[in-house]
């Protein structure tokens, strides 16, 4: 190749990162719209709570998920999306295609700009978010985070899917009953440096020290990375190196579907037990062939849903955020804030062979 | 050629010495030895290691891995790379899972013929960047990386393809076993002997390699460089859109994000298979046995129940210890093999 030609992959190369930026960004039609129009209508922003002020209309709301094009976000969002609809408002979602701790940020500071009501963001770093957050809240819009938390300062509310001591209870629960209060079990997480995962490890363990569960001993607590091929290898190390394995808990939707599709296909099908987080979809196959007996999660859609109708709230000045104000979350009931700013969506949902078929997401 | 030298005593010696010269030359002989270490510390500490589960799961797991890398060999071997091939994987795995969940009646033969015809297509996209429009194939694959990726997250939606939504028939192209050998497995010898036989007996085989070596001389002595260059890359595409199928049927989880990063371990795989990554020589074996050495490490770091926060480090510690082995037990047998043939000549 020589000089001459050397604008030719530049040129080509510039056309590709447009294309890309094309399929792959977040941004969409209504944000023009939405621009045009947005009207500067945050700014009665009161100090004080007035639990009887109606919910205004035309609210503008974005829901920004740590990655669209996740199932689990999706399902949330269009959630969110349809309880804005409810109260007449205007829900959109936009957000980054990756997940890592910075793509949120020219997100937040472009809704900024655009004057939205409220920001429903899903953190992928607690505090990388923080500094734009903190500007999008002094231009007077609402942020309310679900799902993953950013740090106080970031947010007015965050909507806890569910408690993580519930969460971490309950699924070394399930699986207590399921082998008997007996054996050998293992967890199957996320990554090593999961902040969520890590804490309901925690309560797992806390639990696991009570005396009923004294004849069950926790060995292995192993990384999938959320990574299909990884899980799967993971899961066929610990079957390898604990031959009398009696149960795996894994809280990731990723983890537990590769250890359900191992297992499956395995000797120990039927034989280790496995729970853990996963959907409904995701795991139907392998509750009827039983792989699994029963498992659970909170309803992502419900989750979106409280998340927009707190939005909803903060932007009416319903509530402000502080802990004992109360608020009406559509079909959902009341709500209550608690310490720290959270609002707890409730105990999560166990799906087992019987009422599997009555979900579908 | 020097064996055919007259005095007695090497008339003697020959038959074994050439034997000896035979496996010292193979090109892969460091990977397996690396294997074979790998494997004996591994079953020392943990014998369970050696058994036939494990080693099918082994097998299982470097079958999609290998396939991709025997692809990707092709397209090494004309000094080019294809960064794309885990979004042409990622595309076809998503589009044959919704095809199969939205048409319950569609035969799966005729989806698989789908997902590899995909990825032809894609690959011949990057074939005609890189060999008609002559684009460097980093910075062209890694457009086509992205962009091939945006389609697929543009047709998903966000849409997820679950196990119970695809025909078990399909599922068991990803499970079932012949012979206790799992398909994949099956299906990834089969296409690296087919390729492996071509590369080495074929004129066009041997023509990548010319390409590969020398691309000015290859043009010289008449190649037709820039259709070589283009089939390389659409028989890489076609092997990721098999892949593709392969990874769909046995994950049975599909969405967008679906083997995101994986073109890493594939080139990882090519060289630690001892395939020059500026092109001109390496097999498809050494690219498969990367494939297979890859995934034990993974395997062996589980069962040794090595620290999750060390593994990943460790993983990449070992990698390079079979790098360097491989490349010292290759000087060592080119300076052997120097020695004795000017011994021979004197």
């Amino acid at each position: 190749m020589n000089m001459r030609t050397s604008w030719r992959p530049t040129a080509l190369l510039a056309g590709l990162v447009l294309l890309t930026a094309a399929c792959g960004g977040g941004t969409t039609r209504s944000d023009v719209a939405a621009q045009q129009s947005a009207a500067p209508s945050a700014a009665a922003s009161s100090a004080a709570a007035d639990p009887n002020a109606p919910l205004k209309q035309g609210l503008k709301i974005a829901f920004l998920p740590k990655q669209v094009n996740n199932p689990y976000f999706t399902v949330a969002d269009q959630g969110g999306i349809a309880a804005t609809k409810e109260f007449g408002g205007e829900g959109k979602e936009v957000g980054p295609s990756d997940a890592s701790a910075s793509s949120q940020v020219s997100y937040i500071n472009t809704l900024t700009q655009q004057k939205q009501d409220a920001i429903v963001i899903s953190a992928n770093d607690p505090n990388a978010v923080v500094p734009a957050l903190k500007q999008a809240r002094d231009a007077g819009i609402k942020v309310v985070s679900y799902d993953s938390d950013t740090a106080p300062d970031g947010r007015d509310v965050f909507v806890n899917q569910a408690g993580a001591e519930d969460l971490g209870r309950t699924q070394v629960q399930l699986l207590a009953e399921q082998i008997g209060h007996k054996g050998k079990i293992a967890v199957l997480s996320a990554t090593p440096n999961a902040t969520n995962q890590n804490t309901w490890i925690d309560f797992m363990k806390d639990e696991l020290s009570k005396p009923e569960y004294k004849d069950m001993e926790l060995v292995k607590v192993a990384y999938g990375n959320d990574d299909d091929q990884k899980s799967f290898t993971e899961t066929q190390g610990l079957l390898r190196s604990y031959p009398d394995l009696a149960g795996i808990i894994s809280p990731t939707t990723v983890g537990i579907a590769a250890a359900a599709r191992y297992l499956s296909d395995s000797p120990a099908k039927g034989k280790v037990k496995l729970t853990g987080l996963g959907t409904p979809n995701q795991l139907r196959k392998f509750v009827k062939d039983g792989t699994i007996e029963a498992f659970e999660l909170w309803s992502p859609a419900d989750l979106g849903y409280l998340a927009a109708y707190s939005a909803a709230a903060l932007a009416s000045g319903q509530i402000t955020g502080a802990e004992g104000e109360t608020f009406k979350a559509g079909k959902l009931g009341d709500y209550t804030i608690g310490a720290k700013g959270e609002v707890l969506l409730g105990k999560p949902t166990v799906f087992n062979a019987d009422n599997i078929d009555d979900f579908d997401f | 050629m020097t064996a055919t030298a007259t005095s007695a005593e090497s008339v003697r010696g020959g038959g074994a010495r050439r034997l000896v010269d035979r496996v010292a030359r193979v090109r892969e002989l460091g990977i397996v030895i690396a294997l074979a270490v790998l494997f004996a510390v591994t079953g020392a500490v943990n014998p369970t290691f050696l058994g036939y589960a494990s080693l099918r799961d082994i097998l299982l797991n470097s079958a999609i891995v290998a396939l991709l890398a025997v692809g990707q060999t092709l397209v090494v071997i004309t000094r080019n790379v294809d960064l794309s091939v885990s979004s042409v994987v990622g595309l076809t795995a998503f589009g044959g899972a919704l095809v199969l969940a939205d048409n319950p009646g569609v035969p799966v033969a005729v989806v698989i013929a789908g997902c590899v015809l995909l990825g032809a297509v894609c690959g011949a996209v990057n074939g005609l960047l890189v060999g008609v429009a002559k684009v460097p194939a980093l910075v062209a694959t890694l457009g086509t990386l992205y962009a091939f990726r945006g389609i697929d997250y543009a047709w998903a939606g966000g849409r997820q393809v679950n196990a119970a939504d695809m025909p078990d028939s399909f599922l068991a192209l990803g499970t079932s076993s012949v012979l206790g050998v799992p398909l994949p497995a099956l299906v990834a010898l089969v296409v690296l002997l087919v390729v492996g036989w071509m590369l080495r007996n074929l004129r066009s085989g041997r023509e990548l390699y010319a390409i590969g070596s020398n691309p000015e001389a290859a043009v010289l002595a008449g190649i037709r460089v820039r259709r070589r260059i283009v089939a390389a890359f659409v028989a890489g595409g076609a092997l990721a859109g098999l892949a593709g199928v392969l990874w769909a049927a046995r994950f049975g989880t599909v969405d967008a994000t679906v083997a995101t990063g994986k073109e890493l371990d594939v080139i990882a795989a090519v060289v630690v298979g001892g395939v020059a990554i500026f092109g001109g020589s390496g097999t498809v074996y050494g690219a498969a046995l990367g494939a297979l050495l890859l995934a034990s490490i993974t395997s062996a770091l589980a069962v040794l129940r090595v620290d999750a926060l060390a593994q990943t480090a460790i993983n990449g510690a070992l990698l390079i210890a079979a790098i360097v082995l491989d490349r010292i037990l290759a000087l060592r047998v080119a300076a052997a093999l120097r020695r004795r043939r000017f011994r021979d000549a004197a």
